[in-house]
Order: C-alpha cells, then structure tokens, then sequence
C-alpha cells in the first residue's frame, strides 16, 4: 500500500551543515503527524524538506507513491500540491480574507471556489470574517485563515509549522483539538511541527520525538508515554525520574521501592544494572504503607498535588497525589508502587 | 522527471545572473570611458591643462566643497536637533518644511538670487532709491561669486544632513540621552557630549550626499562663471576641443566622488551598528518658552525660507509678471519634451529595478549583491561625467560604423547613436537606475520570505509570484521609485544639455538658456515648474519618515 508520505533515510544539510540526518518515517493517508522536540533540534527543517524547500543529501521523499527528493534532484515546491501554515501565518496583507482562502485555487470554476471557500470558512467558523484583510484580524483568526488558505485547494500533505505557538498558552489544547476534527473531516493528511507535548498528544495521530537531527520514536502518543524507546523519549514525553535497579530475571527487577514486575520480557540478562522509568502515576500514596519518602517539595495543581519525594537512599521519586493530601514539605509519608509493565533502559 | 524541472530553475537562475552582469557592464560604460582616458593620448592638451587651469580647477571645487560642508553641518544638524528633541511655535510645521529646499534645484536657486540681489535686482534697486545712493557708493556682496555659490548650494543641498541626522536623533535610544541627564549633564552638554557623537556616521553619511551634489553640480558654478570640475569638463571638450583631455579631467573628479562613496558606505555600515538599546520608549520633547523658543524658530525658520520660500515666491512673482511673454505653443512643447523624458526614463529604471531586485531575491548570492553594489554606484557619478562617458563611445561606434558603410558600399550611416534621445535616455538609465533600484529594494525586503513559501507551496512559478504576490503588495514602492526618477530627470541639467538632439529643448534646458542669455525672470515659468515637480518627492520623503518612526504602528507590509 503507498503511503501518503514516505521518508526513507532523509539528511538536509543547511550551509553544508548537517542538520537532519538519516530519518525514516511513513503517514497513512488521512492521518496526522507530528515532529515534537526542543528548539534547534531539526524538525523545522524535516518539514521545509518535506515541502521542498530544502533539498535532500541523503535518502528519499515519496508524496503519495511520487518520489519528490532525492540527492541532487528536487522536484520544485510550487509542483509537489504541498500545503503550507507557517508560524507568522504569512496571510497576504493585500489581500481580503476569502481572496487569501482562494489564492491557491487557480484554474478553479468560479462557482467550486466559492464554495470551496464557503466550506472552509464554516469548518473553521470564519465564515463572518471574508470581507476582512488581515491586519484586523486577531492571531487566532489569522490562524484559521491561514489553515483554510492551506487546505483550500486540497493539497496531498498539509505541513504545518508551530502552528500554536503564537496563541495563548491556555487555548491551545482545545484549538489543536478542533482543528485535528477539522482536518479529519476534510480528510487531510497533516503533519505539524511542535515543541508542546500536550498539543502534539490532542492532535496527532503519530508522533515523532526529534533530538539533535535523529528521529528517535516514530509511534503514537500512548506508546511514546509507555513505552519510550529510549531514556530521552522517555524523559522528554511525560514527566518521571529514573531509579536504579538490577536485573533479577526478565520479568523483575529489584529497586529501593522493592521488587517490580512486569508482564512483557525486558531484553536484559539477570544481574544487569539498569535505569527504571518511574512515572508519577505509578507512585501512590498510602497512609498504610511501611515504605516512606520524605517530602522535598509539592506543587498544588488543584485536584492533586505533585510530590518530590527523597528516598531514605537520597534517589528522587515523583508522586502525584489527591489534593486533600496536603503534607507539609519535610515530613514522612507513605508510598506504595503499582506499576503493570516496566520501562527499563541500560545504566550510561 | 523531478531532475529536469530542477535543472531547468537552476538554469534560470543562471541567465538573470548572466543578463544582469551584462547589464552591469553595459552601464559601466561610462566609468570604463572615463578610465581608458586616463592612459590615452589628449595631444597635449592634458599637460596645458595640468600646467594651467587643473590647479585652479581643484582648488575652487575644494573651497566650495569646504565652504558648503560648513554651512550645510550647521543649517541641517542642529535645526534637526531642535525638532526633535524640543517644541516650539511651528515646530510640527517646521519639521517636514525644513526639507522643502530639496524640491529646489541649485541652479535655479542660483538664477533666481542672482536676479534679486544683482545691480539692476528689486532689492539693491530699493536701497539706491531708499537712501538715495548710485551703484558704487555702497557695498553689497557679490551674488556671483565663489562664497555665493557655497551659499546657494548650501541652501538646498542641506536637507541631505537634516533628514539623516534627524533619523539619527529619532532612533537614538531616548534612555541612553535620559541616562546623560541623570548623570548631571545639561540639555547642551547631551546634545554635544552624547547625541551627535552617536548620531556622527549618520551626519558624515549625510555630508558626503551633499558633498557629491556639490561636485555634480553644474547650473550653479557655470552661471557663477566658477573653475571647478564640471564646468573645467565642458570647457575642455567644448573650448578646447580635446574629449579626451575631458574625460581625463572627468577621472580625476571620479577620484574625489570615489573617497566620498567610501566614506559614505563606511558611515552608513557603523550608522547600523551604534545603537546600544533596541527599546524605544516615547520621545519627551522638551517644550521651550521664552527667547529660547524665539531662537529655536529663527533657527529653524531661516533655512525654509532663504532655501525655499524666498526664491520660490520671487519665482511666481516673476512667472506672472511675464505672463505675457510666455510663448503658450513653445512652452506647451517644452512642457511635453520634459514630461515624455521623464515618464520614458521611470518607466526604464522601474522595469530594470524591479528586475533586478526580485533576483537578487531570488538568487542573494554573491555575484548578484556584487552587481546590484556596482549598480548602485551611478547616482554618485556626476551627469557631467556621465554624459561624457557615453558621449566619447558612441561617437566612436557612429563614425566608425559610418566610415566602414561608407568605405565599403558608399553609404552614410549618420549618427544612430549620439545626439539621440536614446543617448539621453542611457545616460539617465546610468543615473537614475539605482534610484528606482534601492527604493525597490527596501520595499521588496520588508516582505517577509515566508510570503514567497505560501506562494511557492500554493503551486506559483516565479513570474507568477512576482504577479500576484509581490507586485500587488510593493504597489506603493512602485509609484514612490516612479516619481522619485520622474522628478530627477525633470531636474537634470547637465547630461541633458550635453546629450539632447540638435534644438531638443527641456523645461531645465529652457531655464539654463534663458537664465545665461541674462533673461531671467523670463526663465521664471518653466523654473516653477520644475519647482513644482520637486515638491512631489519632498512630500514621499516626508510621510515615509512619519511612517517609519519607532513606535510609529505601520500595519501594511509595503
């Protein structure tokens, strides 16, 4: 089965500079990916690739079966049917806001334009804003107008590039969840560009974690946060610490919080010592239990507190905890650990 | 498949670099003119030159250069300073007036002096007639003279420091003045100690214009009856009969404009780099009272009115007085000859400067920013020079191709190049392209490149693009580029009269007739215009700046 995007092997250079090197993913039609990692870590760059905007060194694009890039020959951006959100939103100032909608719609019958545009503006409940040029516009409506210019002409991947960042923290999630719906319901396959895991978590179907220009998991978000490939993935998605263990077979592992097991094999040898992922929600606070932390430090997050607790061996823990447990910083409390599958990575 | 279309944008790419060099050269033509003379053979009449008549040719050029850059530091640096950083009665005014002298060619300021203030002038007239003296009994300076020069050229060619320098003073950080004044420094000590040091590559970049203008002028030391520079280049060729001899002079005068692009481009380098804060807060103009405010508007009031609204009321005065000898038939023609010429030479530079700015967008390397440098270079050169520079070469291909016709099929081909309006028209090309080019330019670089990547990504080519994204959006840059050539070419004197057909007479050359013939307030009405034309620019200059203010809210990209 073609794939709507297939990346074999990718490296982009920028100035001679490796930027991107060796990454591989695919994208089912339809489906929506997303690069998460930190600034400067290479995914911007994976997507101005993917658009064409900067040639390949290394490896191949295919766009729905058609290879696009490949060393030395790019086909040109204005040939691959690539939508573009960029981050500044880029809407063309002289331009009203249906004008902006229709640009890409060239050759259009006057008729299937207009309600292609009409159908956007109500996806993306514009439908008010038309008559309006961009600089009345607050970001977020930019944004829309932005997306729906993009997805107007119904491109073969739509590549989006931080498209949240410039809206407020708190809106976010509930936009990136919508405009997911949207771009299911146009059937649109997506990929964005995105340093929030949270956004990426609402919105994505696939993610990838970027570090340093290497792809390091390709894989959906409940894997990512389960099963992290490596203690990078592991680190960067979701929050937890690392505690010590050895091996004892392959379904145990002995720690400071006792013996824990798992159902899936880990891929050690009995004595190994290894690092285990302990998320807060594996941590549980129990009034009843013998094992105790210390309290370091708690952050109230109303319906629950986050614990930094220090093990009688001085290793960290976090716990998340019911917010009517209110224990002062410094005291002892109960803790007990429930965990059905281990995450375990090699000691560095 | 995707191999093909790649090579094919590369390859595209190629052949705008590959014409815009061509491009390049040819409108070199006149500096390498001007540079192949200095190793070719006048018969002498360069060693006459060097024992006689260059000396004084440098050393008038020098004083005047000497003298306006004086004069020009005081009307333009601190009129600038009390605008503002203080208020005063027509301050607001004052602001965009003192830039009024710039509609003012120098040449015509210079007719329109000499006619007041001369022998026979409304003004010495009225002291014989108040006082009851006769010409000798009382002294009154000589408009005619070197020190008149420097004073007219003075009067219009400030505006150049004013604008640059007030720029300096609006961008400069108000902290970092605010920060003077805490630390126990008076509003003059600020003003000498801290603000114009940091505003000083902007003054100097502003001085070496003025400096430029003063040796491409020509109207103002001719009619002066001055030895410098241009009037030496036409006394050469057309007195002496030597081209070369010409041209040779031109490559010494070359020298003097080079060391004044250099310092100029040096300013304007470290005039990007002095500014410590990026945070503009507010300007607090200081409101002035009492004499101090008096003075503030003397000063500033002063150079608007000796630089513009003396010479240009006088001028109307004039223009109505010989209404009637105004021929309309010959005036209209005049009034057609301008206009076609400059509505032709807009046109050119426009299309050539949009060309070549979209690809130096398209291809920024270094080949292409070296070319667009070297482009640039011409509105530095004087029309004198140029118009001897495209004068020597096209001579030469029209004799020779003539005697070659003539030789082999007995055939005279005549002049097909010099003495044509496409002649002319090169010259202004040389000149004016790098007007319309910058303006461009600037305007191209305020679109964000991101705009060019939606475009891209929408399926749009690079004609496309440049239709339905960048042209729509520099639609201001455009008209600004076009009016600001049209107006020069309308102001251009020397390459003009050098050039022009046989009897091809201009609103500029018109003036320049009459005002030598000692007919000068029948040269009023074609001045007035020109005058007119002049303001046009002034206004752009004057709302662009508005705009451009820091903190000043300018929502559209162009």
């Amino acid at each position: 089965m073609t794939h709507a995007l297939q990346i074999d092997t990718i490296s982009v250079a920028l100035q001679n500079t490796p930027i991107v090197h060796d990454i591989s993913l695919q994208l089912a039609q339809g489906d929506i990916g997303c690069l998460l990692g930190p600034s400067g870590c290479g995914k911007t760059t994976l997507l101005r690739a993917i658009a064409g905007f900067e040639p390949v060194t290394q490896g191949s694009i295919q766009i729905a079966g058609q290879l696009v890039s490949k060393p030395g020959s790019q086909m040109p951006v204005e040939k691959r049917q690539v939508g573009m959100v960029f981050q500044d939103y880029a809407l063309f100032p002289h331009l009203s806001v249906e004008d902006n909608i229709a640009f890409g719609l060239t050759g259009w019958k006057a008729a299937d334009k207009l309600a292609r545009v009409q159908e956007l503006a109500r996806m993306l409940h514009i439908e008010e804003l038309l008559g309006a040029y961009p600089h009345r516009l607050s970001g977020g409506q930019q944004q829309r107008v932005a997306i729906a210019r993009a997805m107007a002409p119904r491109p073969r991947i739509l590549l989006l590039d931080e498209p949240f960042a410039s809206l407020d923290v708190e809106l976010r999630e509930d936009i990136a969840r919508e405009i997911r719906e949207v771009l299911k319901q146009d059937g649109i396959t997506s990929i964005l560009v995105s340093h929030n895991q949270l956004e990426a978590f609402a919105m994505a179907d696939e993610i990838g974690v970027m570090r340093a220009g290497r792809l390091l998991q390709w894989s959906t978000a409940f894997e990512l946060y389960h099963e992290p490939r490596n203690a990078y993935v592991a680190d960067f998605v979701g929050e937890g610490v690392f505690l010590p263990g050895t091996v004892i077979d392959t379904l145990s592992v002995s720690t400071e919080l006792g013996v824990l097991t798992t159902h899936e094999p880990i891929a050690h040898k009995a004595g190994d010592l290894v690092s285990v992922l302990i998320r807060p929600d594996d941590v549980i606070h129990d009034d009843n239990s013998k094992e105790t932390a210390r309290v370091l430090k708690k952050v109230f997050r109303g319906a629950d507190f986050m614990y930094s607790l220090a093990l009688p061996s001085g290793a960290k823990v976090l716990s998340l905890v019911p917010s009517h447990h209110a224990h002062p910083v410094g005291s002892d409390i109960g803790i007990k650990v429930e965990m059905d599958h281990l995450v375990v990575f090699p000691v560095d | 498949m995707t191999g093909k279309t790649l090579h094919s944008q590369q390859g595209r790419g190629r052949s705008a670099l590959v014409s815009i060099i061509a491009l390049c050269l040819l409108l070199s033509l006149p500096i390498f003119t001007v540079l192949w003379s200095i190793g070719a053979d006048s018969d002498g009449v360069w060693q006459h030159l060097a024992d006689t008549l260059l000396w004084s040719y440098i050393g008038q050029s020098l004083t005047l250069m000497t003298g306006v850059g004086l004069l020009v530091l005081v009307l333009g640096v601190v009129p600038a300073w009390l605008v503002t950083m203080t208020r005063f009665p027509g301050s607001r005014v004052l602001e965009w007036a003192l830039i009024l002298p710039l509609a003012m060619p120098a040449y015509i300021i210079a007719y329109t002096y000499t006619g007041m203030l001369d022998v026979t002038g409304p003004v010495q007239g009225f002291i014989r007639e108040t006082f009851d003296l006769r010409f000798g009994d009382y002294w009154f300076p000589q408009v005619r003279s070197l020190g008149g020069a420097i004073v007219m050229l003075a009067l219009v060619l400030y505006p150049y420091v004013y604008l640059l320098s007030r720029m300096a003073f609006l961008e400069q950080s108000v902290c970092v003045l605010e920060v003077s004044r805490t630390l126990g420094a008076s509003p003059w000590r600020s003003f000498s100690r801290v603000a114009v040091p940091l505003a000083r590559p902007a003054i100097v970049a502003g001085l070496a214009l003025v400096l430029m203008e003063t040796l491409a002028d020509y109207g103002t030391v001719q009619y002066f009856g001055l030895s410098t520079f241009t009037t030496g280049i036409f006394r050469t060729w057309f007195g002496m009969g030597s081209s070369t001899a010409a041209a040779q002079l031109s490559a010494v005068l070359m020298l003097f404009i080079l060391v004044l692009i250099v310092t100029e481009q040096w300013s304007r380098n470290k005039a990007r780099f002095h500014h410590t804060s990026s945070k503009y807060s507010q300007l607090h103009p200081k409101r002035l009272a009492g004499w101090q405010s008096v003075a503030a508007m003397l000063f500033c009031v002063l150079p608007v009115l000796c630089g513009f609204l003396i010479p240009f009321l006088q001028l109307s005065w004039w223009a109505w007085d010989t209404r009637e000898l105004v021929n309309f038939g010959d005036f209209s023609n005049l009034l057609y000859n301008s206009l076609r010429l400059a509505l032709v030479a807009a046109l050119i530079t426009l299309v050539l400067g949009l060309g070549i700015s979209y690809a130096k967008r398209l291809q920024p390397g270094m080949p292409m920013r070296t070319a667009v440098r070297v482009l640039s270079l011409g509105y530095a050169i004087p029309g004198t020079v140029i118009a001897v520079g495209v004068l020597i070469p096209f001579t030469f291909f029209d004799n020779t191709l003539d005697g070659w016709m003539r030789g082999q099929f007995d055939f005279s081909t005549g002049l097909l190049l010099s003495g044509t309006l496409g002649a002319v028209m090169f010259a202004y090309t040389v000149r004016f392209l790098p007007v319309s080019m910058n303006t461009l330019d600037a305007g191209l670089g305020k679109i964000k490149p991101t705009m060019d990547d939606v475009g891209r990504s929408m399926g749009l080519g690079n004609w496309q693009m440049l239709r339905r994204v960048h042209i729509p959006m520099l639609r201001g840059s455009l008209l600004t580029a076009a009016l600001l050539v049209f107006v020069d070419v309308l102001k251009e004197l020397p390459a003009t009269l050098i050039l022009r057909p046989f009897n091809f007479n201009t609103l500029a050359i018109r003036t320049y007739e009459l005002a030598n013939q000692e007919r000068l307030t029948e040269a009023a009405a074609s001045a007035l215009m020109i005058v007119l034309a002049g303001i046009i620019p002034v206004i752009i200059i004057s709302l662009s700046i508005s705009a451009s203010r820091p903190g000043h809210d300018s929502r559209i990209a162009d």
